[in-house]
């Protein structure tokens, strides 16, 4: 393993050939990633493409069926308990005790992990939250955005070195969004490695690296600019016309793998440029339609990532 | 990490997070109104029941007379009859078919047929036979009250015969109406006072019923509300959780007990003959056995409805097998057998033993030891069934 200046391992996360199957479903095929020190890590991919698997797989809260890795320098497979101790892990759901308040929450986790002081502690994580006041109030009668607050709160509360999110900001409003990823930029300044999966595109352009996974594999890996050169799609978009009736006729002609309604705008993509040309030279010649080439988004990369293995799979 | 220092700081860290759970559990019991007051009333509402309604010793069951004869016998045994509580005189129908009516529209519970020519037989020492119908519907009701019939008639045949002979009772006068006198050999509860029974039998039904309920949820509620996962995320053991979640009912369990006992004492008149401190360990150590019992079929459903049930289906043999019910010897074997793994049938032959016939330890160290060992069991399971991983 390799060795960091402070004796440390440069990477968080290390982890190579993670398989899980529940029943016959193989929900996490041949996984493997590094997550460096320090770094936020995008997990993206569509429903059910096995990033919360890979996640509780990395806290120890599932035993992968093959695979071995490294969390925080520790093994996942014999030393999770350890682990544990060091890893900050956020659930999709929120799964905090909604009959206990806002203070007893933060004084039960600082309980558990030992910490000296839990009274006084839970009373610095309230103000640092901003819930003062709202401190007595039940956990399960907080709004969306104040019970994500919290629950990232309860996570950063014993001081992990690593903070597994899955889907924060899911159903949060575009303000307690940014909030938030203010807030987990602040974290990696501080040294804290962060792996978040998310469904926003925005959110993983906002990562120092992604990746994405679709049912159980690992498609694509790196930064988002290696990520959108990694995958070789040529794109054009074009305006003017009716664009439903545009995206549906582009949609049938032989050539275009990719068709993407954007507002007054369609998206049309390939991985073999003189085959898109071809296809849409047609279309070029009528005079309503603006064609002009440019260069592909995140979306589009993923859009066709998510395309294509479902064509592999079914 | 080793050696006494290391020994302490796991020792330290260990209880540390157990007290978090207790803490924790205490605040969401204290906060779930419902359930907490459910804790409080159950026992005081089933005492009330049991213990005022219920009496197996029933009171003045109706009765007819059917007398062949008009004797001083006959007289004798029908004053008797009515001198106890047991039996009310009444009807004196005329006839067999009359007898019969009344008791098959329910009318009387007992007809006592006195055949002519009883108290001539008598005398001669014939040993006539006298026919008692009871209505054996129900009957624990009519079973001690033949019992007492049987031996009422018996002395007032002895007393008849020895006023007759001249014997001790008499002077040769025409005998009064003797002053009755039944002897019914029950022991330690002379007096065959149900509630003696029913009270400390609702102590050990009320702890199992409530100890076991609460606990058998307390798993599935964690699983159910998605709090386990951020709980199994979190450096805690299983033994940790299951300590921290069992403790606050140790202490709920110790409140009803509590209640129980003073009400038997000072609303019932139970005794309190053996020693309150070896009830008090030893209810402890049945509320332990219970706690275990239900954190390991909170371990095994799957979800609150699944843990109900089954605590229920717990419940009823318990109740039945036990010999709260139904007495313990009554039953085959196989059902005696199937008792024997019940902590309430151990903790009724407890609290029993040692409120009415003053039991020491030793005297029930074979029902200390099962209770013990049901415990240890349940525990045993409940840990290694206890998922630490969502798998």
């Amino acid at each position: 393993m390799s060795e960091g200046p402070g004796g440390a391992p440069d990477y968080a996360i290390e982890v190579e050939g993670l398989s899980k199957t529940f029943g016959d479903r193989v929900v996490v095929h041949d996984l493997s990633m590094k997550v460096r020190r320090g770094q936020i890590y995008g997990f993206l991919g569509p429903n059910g493409s096995g990033k919360t698997t890979t996640i509780r797989m990395l806290c120890g809260l599932l035993t992968p069926d093959s695979g071995r890795g490294t969390c925080l320098g520790m093994n996942i497979l014999t030393e999770s308990r350890e682990i544990r101790r060091h890893v900050g892990y956020m659930t999709q759901r929120f799964s905090l005790y909604a009959d206990l308040s806002v203070r007893e929450n933060l004084e039960f986790v600082a309980r558990i992990y030992g910490m000296a002081d839990p009274a006084g502690a839970a009373r610095a994580a309230v103000d640092r939250l901003g819930l003062t006041g709202r401190d007595r109030q039940l956990a399960g009668s907080l709004s969306g955005g104040w019970k994500q607050r919290l629950a990232l709160g309860v996570c950063i509360l014993p001081a992990p070195q690593l903070l597994l999110l899955d889907e924060p900001t899911a159903g949060v409003d575009p303000k307690a969004r940014r909030e938030f990823w203010a807030q987990i930029h602040e974290l990696a300044a501080e040294g804290l490695t962060v792996l978040v999966s998310t469904h926003y595109m925005d959110e993983a352009e906002r990562c120092h690296e992604i990746a994405y996974i679709a049912y159980g594999d690992l498609l694509a890996q790196g930064t988002v600019d290696e990520v959108i050169a990694g995958a070789g799609l040529v794109t054009w978009s074009v305006t003017g016309g009716d664009p439903a009736r545009l995206a549906r006729e582009l949609e049938a002609t032989p050539g275009i793998e990719m068709v993407a309604p954007f507002g007054a705008s369609v998206h049309v993509g390939s991985h073999d440029a003189a085959a898109l040309e071809a296809a849409i030279a047609p279309f070029r010649a009528r005079p309503e339609l603006d064609w002009h080439r440019d260069a592909p988004t995140l979306e589009d990369v993923f859009i066709d990532l998510m395309s294509r293995s479902k064509d592999n799979f079914r | 990490m080793s050696g006494p220092a290391g020994m302490f700081s796991r020792l330290t860290g260990f209880l540390t997070r157990v007290d978090a759970m207790v803490r924790k559990e205490f605040l969401q019991l204290m906060r779930d109104r419902v359930s907490f007051a459910s804790m409080i009333t159950i026992p005081l509402l089933q005492l009330v029941l049991f213990g005022y309604a219920i009496n197996t010793t029933p009171r003045h069951l109706p009765t007819a007379v059917l007398a062949h004869e008009n004797t001083s016998l006959t007289r004798s045994i029908m004053s008797a009859i009515q001198n106890t509580k047991y039996f009310t005189l009444s009807h004196l129908p005329k006839s067999e078919a009359e007898a019969e009516e009344l008791m098959r529209s329910g009318a009387v519970l007992f007809v006592v047929e006195i055949p002519a020519g009883f108290e001539r037989r008598a005398r001669r020492g014939e040993n006539p036979a006298m026919l008692v119908a009871a209505d054996a519907t129900d009957p624990v009701a009519s079973g001690s009250a033949i019992a007492t019939l049987q031996s009422l008639v018996e002395t007032s045949v002895r007393r008849e015969r020895f006023a007759e002979e001249g014997g001790p009772a008499g002077s040769g006068l025409e005998p009064a109406p003797p002053p009755f006198q039944i002897i019914t050999h029950a022991r330690y509860n002379p007096a065959a006072v149900t509630q003696l029974n029913i009270v400390p039998g609702l102590l050990g039904t009320i702890l199992t019923m409530t100890m076991l309920i609460f606990t058998a949820l307390s798993v599935t509620r964690e699983i159910e509300r998605g709090t386990m996962e951020t709980l199994l995320a979190m450096p805690i053991r299983p033994v940790e959780i299951m300590l921290g979640k069992i403790a606050p009912y140790v202490m709920v369990g110790a409140l009803q007990a509590t209640m129980i006992v003073t009400a038997g004492v000072f609303l019932f008149h139970v005794p309190m003959i053996g020693s309150l401190g070896l009830l008090v360990v030893l209810t402890v150590l049945f509320i332990l056995a219970n706690l275990a019992i239900g954190y390991t079929f909170s371990t095994l459903a799957q979800n609150q409805l699944q843990a109900v049930q089954m605590a229920f289906m717990y419940f009823l043999p318990s109740i039945l097998l036990s010999g709260f019910m139904f007495p313990f010897a009554g039953m085959p074997v196989w059902a005696q057998w199937l008792g024997e793994t019940l902590p309430l049938t151990h903790y009724l032959r407890i609290v029993r033993g040692i409120l009415l016939k003053g039991s020491t330890a030793t005297d029930l160290s074979h029902d200390i030891a099962a209770l013990a060992a049901i415990m240890l069991v349940a525990m045993f399971i409940a840990v290694r069934r206890f998922r630490q991983t969502l798998d």
